[in-house]
């Protein structure tokens, strides 16, 4: 009789848990992370001497497997900095799902933002995403399950967007046709209609309703509105949770249109111009307008008291 | 590149077994004796296990309680009262034995040992040292009984995977399974087990992953015959390899 102590069976565990990468050209060195139905792996390339991030199923399982086919295909059409890209697909000969990507390293967005950063900083760390963002809506993807976790910042600054396992993919224009016409792509694992997928409190209401079918690029806006006002935190200027809370509005219809339309009032209030979510009486706007020319202003204060002074002095 | 997508891998868990409490409610005599084996096969461990550590029992009460207890599920037929959709198996039994251990059910006591019971050997004296060294803890029944559930399943899958071995000529396979996963001590690194078997490292590296993958299919066959449906299977995998809710 096989005798099993704790500590033996944690390592069985382990064992089992890791790909088998018998006959793949890939060698495993340790798992990055996990979440959902796969764990990510960090393993080398030995044909091309590189370390590549591999996700794999726990489990094998027909269901999830055409999900996370359907997130390698995703990936591979969605070709941007802020994407991870996408290298290879497969399933191993334990019979596990797998594909391979660019092996992401930095920190994710939560642990990131649980550090002191600029209110400028951030914001540009907002910004990075919401063109990811707006890159795959351009490309009739929504991500749909936006959220801090799902973040990660490298160690030179650079912005990734992770996790398109809950993506949907919109109607995509058809070759040829001058933005017009218009074809319905399903790709195998297309989440059904009905099905409630996000993560609460960075999902838009009509997503938690189940309704799959009226979900559009506004209910990315939303998650990406929870998300600006998560990343900014308490007490921002009132001009940006203006701008959070027009993009969590509950009417789709109330919110911003786009996510580009988003990320411009947030580059707007960057650069201290005026945000399209929050009318400004005068006193605001004049506030708004010396704190953006400071310096000019500051020049001409200099130069009048400088005037001031000599008249004063001088007598003419 | 990575194996092709392989024909004989089924699409989801290879059922290789079937699930025998699924043929269980309506089904023959020799139905529920083969879902009781199956069931004995799997659970006879934590059910031990558990008398030991929650209810406390000495060694030879609950081997004797134990052998009573599948007994018991034969003669009052209660695997046929499961019912998948309200419970898991494991929180039906643990019920059970809770009843018949708390003693509220004592015509099940009368019951002559062994008269009805699975063909199951049950090797207590076995498995006594691995509860006496887990005793101590304070864990709520629920993880107590798990992680005997566990390590009684890895303990059964090893079983069967040794006899494999041995049946097919792949004896070596599993010794170094044993020596680097089943090993008390440090893991021994692939070139020292080269070395100790006279093999090349290579030869280590598949045959180890070879071992590995028949232990996990036996897992997840033995897991297959006690469960009544793919969800539930899949659950119960993810419990059983220690993954997290998905």
């Amino acid at each position: 009789m096989t005798r099993l102590d704790d500590a033996t069976l944690v390592r069985l565990r382990d064992a089992l848990r890791e790909p088998d990468l018998s006959g793949t050209r890939y060698r495993l060195l340790g798992p990055v992370g996990s979440g959902g139905m796969g764990t990510v792996y960090a393993v080398e390339d030995t044909e091309l001497g590189r370390r590549v991030g591999l996700k794999i199923l726990d489990l094998e399982d027909a269901e999830a497997e055409a999900r996370l086919r359907r997130e390698a295909t995703i990936l591979a059409r969605l070709e941007h900095p802020g994407i991870v890209p996408l290298h290879d697909v497969g399933r191993l000969i334990d019979g596990r799902a797998f594909y391979t990507m660019k092996l992401v390293q930095g920190e994710r967005l939560d642990q990131y933002a649980g550090r002191q950063h600029p209110l400028p900083e951030r914001l540009r760390v907002f910004l990075r995403i919401a063109e990811a963002v707006a890159f795959a809506h351009a490309r009739g993807v929504l991500h749909r399950d936006l959220k801090p976790q799902n973040v990660m910042i490298g160690p030179f600054g650079e912005v990734l967007v992770l996790d398109w396992g809950l993506a949907k993919v919109l109607d995509e224009p058809r070759p040829g046709a001058n933005g017009g016409a218009a074809t319905r792509l399903r790709l195998p694992g297309d989440t059904g209609e009905g099905t409630v997928l996000g993560t609460p409190g960075f999902m838009a209401p009509e997503q938690q309703a189940g309704g799959s079918a009226g979900v559009d690029a506004r209910a990315d806006v939303f998650s990406l509105g929870a998300l600006l006002q998560w990343l900014v935190g308490e007490g921002p200027p009132a001009a940006l949770r203006a701008i959070a809370r027009k993009a969590m509005e509950q009417l789709p219809g109330d919110r911003y249109p786009s996510v580009a339309a988003q990320a411009a009032d947030v580059e707007r209030f960057l650069d201290g111009a005026a945000v399209s979510a929050y009318p400004e009486g005068l006193l605001r706007r004049a506030a708004r307008v010396a704190a953006r020319h400071r310096v000019a202003l500051g020049l001409v204060a200099a130069y009048l008291v400088g005037r001031g002074m000599i008249l004063l002095f001088t007598g003419h | 590149m990575a194996h092709s997508a392989d024909e004989r891998l089924a699409r989801g868990f290879p059922p290789t077994r079937h699930s025998a409490l699924a043929a269980i409610r309506g089904g023959s005599e020799e139905d529920r004796r083969r879902a009781l084996d199956a069931v004995a096969k799997a659970y006879w461990r934590p059910v031990y296990g558990y008398l030991r550590l929650h209810w406390r029992k000495p060694h030879e009460e609950a081997a004797e309680l134990a052998q009573e207890f599948f007994a018991h599920l034969l003669e009052k037929d209660l695997l046929s009262r499961f019912d998948p959709a309200r419970a898991r198996l494991r929180t039906f039994l643990r019920t059970c034995i809770d009843r018949l251990a708390a003693g509220e059910d004592r015509a099940s006591r009368r019951l002559k040992r062994g008269g009805g019971a699975a063909a199951v050997p049950f090797d207590f004296e076995g498995a006594r040292a691995e509860v006496e060294k887990a005793a101590g803890a304070a864990e709520a029944p629920d993880v107590l009984f798990e992680r005997e559930w566990a390590r009684g399943l890895f303990a059964a899958a090893l079983e069967r995977l040794r006899g494999r071995c041995a049946r097919e000529g792949k004896s070596q396979h599993f010794a170094l399974l044993e020596e680097h996963d089943l090993g008390a001590e440090a893991v021994p690194s692939y070139a020292d087990l080269a070395r100790r078997f006279g093999i090349a490292a290579t030869d280590v590296t598949n045959r180890l992953a070879w071992a590995r993958r028949r232990l996990r299919e036996e897992l997840l066959d033995l897991l297959r015959e006690c469960t009544a449906s793919e969800s539930e299977l899949r659950e119960e995998a993810r419990a059983l390899l220690g993954l997290g809710e998905p």
